[in-house]
């Protein structure tokens, strides 16, 4: 029982240095072994190819909040708020975290899949063995894509969901577009924007670390593959919720809220 | 000219997979890796390429030995072999002719014009010039060594050709075409060829000289011929 938690212990503790190494080598190809045609790609695959699935999870995580509030406001007579109330919760909280972990499921396991299989292929062997570094060609362009392109689609979902907020206010509460928009004008403050976008940084960096690491480091053929692939999408869920928590209260601290 | 001086390799865990191996590769020759699985064989096939760091011994290539190497030294070295993995390990993702650019596209600076003109050639050599545009998903298993040699031999010409089970997997009559050409490979071009096989009749076809592993150790090193006469007990089994 002892060994096999040290055992984890021990595989954990590597995969965790893995995955700094992977970063740190990222930040020097993107200025040593810059791929513009690969990074430019894979914005595409990862930011263009999720941009339908966030947008109707931020749709639809709107217009519940939206429904939801109204009900609650309607009560202390206070549902002129709902604008403020949704585009606080979806901009400091909601947007980026499901985002997150819409893309996670989507991305991460994508790449984990691909540079698995790339792995148990003998094709990263194969990259090494023509002098091009693996982490320059396969990992960089992923990560920096993520990078990129996550807080673009947090962006997007945070609006079509402060969107969908107002259709349940206007059905249900038979609410103002004037009314709902002053309300979301006053939530709209510099402090919950940048809460709102240090988050999607964070979580990039994890979903990309994480997918590649784990592709990686897949071993034990396509059986290997298709575990990795699982255990890379729990894995950046749970460190996305878990950072969620960490960095809200680090941004709460130093704007002075907390 | 390799050579492998007295090569130790052991994992983290501290199995030790190379023993004390020697063995000497003469320029323009081909030496077939012969062994059952785990004996070492494809162990030594990483360490020669600079993917495995043995714990004791020299590995020189051409008196340069390269197991203290730091990267950008070993890729100069690996500049100078071909390499032909298991399956191939083509790109799933690119074209035939893509696959067989690759290297010129990351790595060179040639105009589309040139690099096509490499390419047919290449493609030309292995006898698959009509395969260009398809995927590696639609070539058979013999088709996809092939493309692969023709990946290694098109971005530079090695001096140094390494082949790691080119023949596994496939009908007797394909691997007879993957070691004519692994052959002609080698005899048109002057090249040091090393071939893992499990199959002795790949290593009477193509190679010069075998070595036979057990346990991490050259049991047996001579021509095929010679292998074939011995009485060891235990070359008689894996021979029978």
């Amino acid at each position: 029982m002892l060994a096999a938690i040290s055992h984890q212990a021990r595989h954990t503790l590597f995969e965790i240095q893995y995955g700094v190494h992977l970063t740190l080598g990222s930040v020097w190809a993107v200025f040593t072994d810059f791929r513009r045609r690969d990074v430019v790609e894979q914005m595409d695959i990862l930011g263009a190819g999720s941009f339908g699935i966030v947008a109707l999870t931020g749709l639809f995580a709107g217009m519940a909040m939206g429904l939801q509030f109204t009900v609650e406001l309607s009560v202390y007579g206070a549902k002129d708020y709902l604008g403020k109330m949704v585009t606080v919760s979806i901009i400091r909280e909601l947007g980026p975290v499901l985002t997150a972990l819409m893309v996670a499921g989507r991305v991460c396991s994508g790449m984990a899949s691909e540079l698995g299989v790339m792995k148990v292929g003998r094709q990263v062997d194969a990259l090494k063995v023509m002098g091009i570094n693996p982490v320059a060609k396969l990992v960089m362009p992923r990560m920096l894509a993520v990078l990129i392109m996550l807080p673009v689609l947090t962006v997007l979902a945070d609006a079509v969901a402060v969107v969908g907020g107002y259709f349940a206010g206007a059905v249900v509460g038979k609410l103002s577009w004037s009314t709902y928009w002053a309300a979301v004008d006053q939530g709209l403050t510099v402090q919950n924007l940048v809460g709102g976008v240090v988050k999607p940084v964070v979580f990039a960096w994890i979903i990309g670390a994480v997918g590649c690491t784990s592709g990686l480091l897949s071993e034990g053929g396509t059986r290997g593959v298709g575990r990795a692939t699982t255990q890379a999408v729990v894995k950046a869920s749970i460190l996305i919720l878990i950072s969620n928590f960490i960095v809200g209260f680090v941004v709460l601290k130093m704007l002075g809220w907390a | 000219m390799i050579r492998f001086e007295q090569v130790n390799f052991s994992y983290e865990d501290e199995t030790q997979i190379l023993h004390d191996v020697t063995l000497q590769i003469p320029n323009c020759s081909t030496l077939a890796l012969l062994g059952a699985s785990g004996s070492g064989k494809s162990t030594l096939f990483h360490v020669l390429l600079g993917l495995l760091k043995p714990q004791s011994g020299r590995v020189l290539v051409d008196d340069m030995d390269i197991v203290p190497l730091k990267e950008r030294k070993l890729t100069e070295v690996r500049r100078r072999m071909g390499v032909v993995f298991q399956d191939g390990a083509l790109f799933d993702s690119l074209t035939v002719g893509e696959n067989v650019s690759f290297h010129m596209r990351e790595c060179m600076d040639l105009s589309e014009e040139e690099m096509e003109a490499r390419v047919q050639e290449g493609l030309d050599y292995v006898g698959l010039g009509h395969a260009m545009d398809m995927m590696p998903g639609e070539l058979s298993g013999g088709m996809r060594r092939r493309v692969a040699v023709a990946r290694a031999m098109a971005a530079f010409q090695p001096a140094i050709m390494l082949y790691d089970e080119p023949t596994s997997g496939l009908d007797p009559i394909t691997a007879d075409t993957i070691c004519d050409l692994i052959r002609k490979v080698s005899t048109e071009e002057c090249l040091t060829s090393i071939i893992i096989t499990h199959r002795l009749k790949d290593a009477f076809k193509v190679a010069d000289r075998v070595a036979l592993f057990k346990d991490g150790r050259v049991y047996y090193e001579g021509t095929p011929e010679s292998l074939m006469d011995s009485d060891d007990e235990y070359i008689q089994r894996f021979v029978a």
